[in-house]
């Protein structure tokens, strides 16, 4: 129980400042490698649900995949790093007021509700349960989300295809 | 460990999310600041098929789901954020504006 505590603990401030910095970095290839960072406490964070398949295609998907596509878009689009830095703006400080009233509504939401956990009520999310379940109950799902997939890949390369006459 | 720490980090990210994307310029972060926002939501999922009232391995799938859709949001966004690049010359979003009247 203490050492789940603390590694949550780090885990999230970890998450947290990474996307803290991502907010806050001056140089925009900075921001992708502190979301990436961030990407990769939530993994940890994962594990420690005791989803173990989840963090691994955290990793390989956000961490890896994702990650690697925003800087690969980053590189190909010359972002300009003299950009003018308008001092704060009143437009940011309307975006400040309405996160934070957002988060003061969700954050009293949740500690407020009754929230029921079971006591004891184990259930072991093993990569072959998920396995039987996607395969069994969510077969046709997971057929239309590889069909979204292929849609996806040839959609991609059909919108950045360079047009030739 | 509790429910409300773990649904309370997602709330944080999530508003760090919502927060780069109402302020940033930038296309890419735009994207990422989605991204960022999706996780928020999957930890959700997953905390609650870990710790909820009725702990389930389908929170799991469910955020399979998302991770798939989320990547394939970001190849076809990125494309287009190319091909609009190819166009007018800047990756900043707020210079998008040809369909202003």
């Amino acid at each position: 129980m203490n050492a789940e505590f603390l590694a949550f603990s780090i885990l999230s401030v970890f998450a947290i400042g990474g996307a803290v910095f991502f907010l806050n970095a001056g140089k925009v290839m900075h921001m992708a490698i502190a979301l990436a960072f961030t990407f990769f406490s939530l993994a940890g964070i994962y594990l420690l649900l005791q989803a173990e398949f989840l963090a691994v295609v955290q990793v390989l998907v956000y961490a890896g995949g994702i990650s690697i596509l925003m800087i690969f878009g980053i590189m190909l689009t010359k972002p300009e790093e003299g950009a003018p830095s308008r001092s704060f703006q009143y437009h940011q400080w309307i975006s400040l007021a309405t996160v934070t009233g957002f988060f003061v509504i969700i954050m009293t939401i949740i500690y407020q509700t009754p929230i029921l956990t079971p006591a004891g009520k184990e259930t072991s999310a093993s990569v072959k349960s998920i396995g039987s379940i996607l395969f069994k109950n969510y077969a046709i799902p997971f057929e239309l989300a590889s069909i979204l997939l292929l849609v996806a890949l040839i959609g991609a390369i059909v919108l950045a295809r360079k047009e030739q006459k | 460990m509790y429910l409300t720490s773990y649904l309370a980090l997602a709330a944080i990210l999530f508003c760090i999310g919502l927060y780069g994307i109402l302020t940033k310029r930038n296309a890419v972060m735009l994207l990422f600041s989605v991204e960022l926002m999706l996780n928020a939501v999957n930890l959700n999922l997953v905390a609650f098929s870990r710790l909820g009232f009725y702990p389930n391995v389908e929170g799991q799938i469910f955020t399979f789901f998302t991770i798939t859709v989320a990547a394939a949001e970001a190849a076809v966004g990125l494309a287009i954020l190319i091909a609009l690049y190819r166009k007018k010359e800047t990756a900043e979003a707020d210079q998008y504006n040809s369909m202003k009247g």
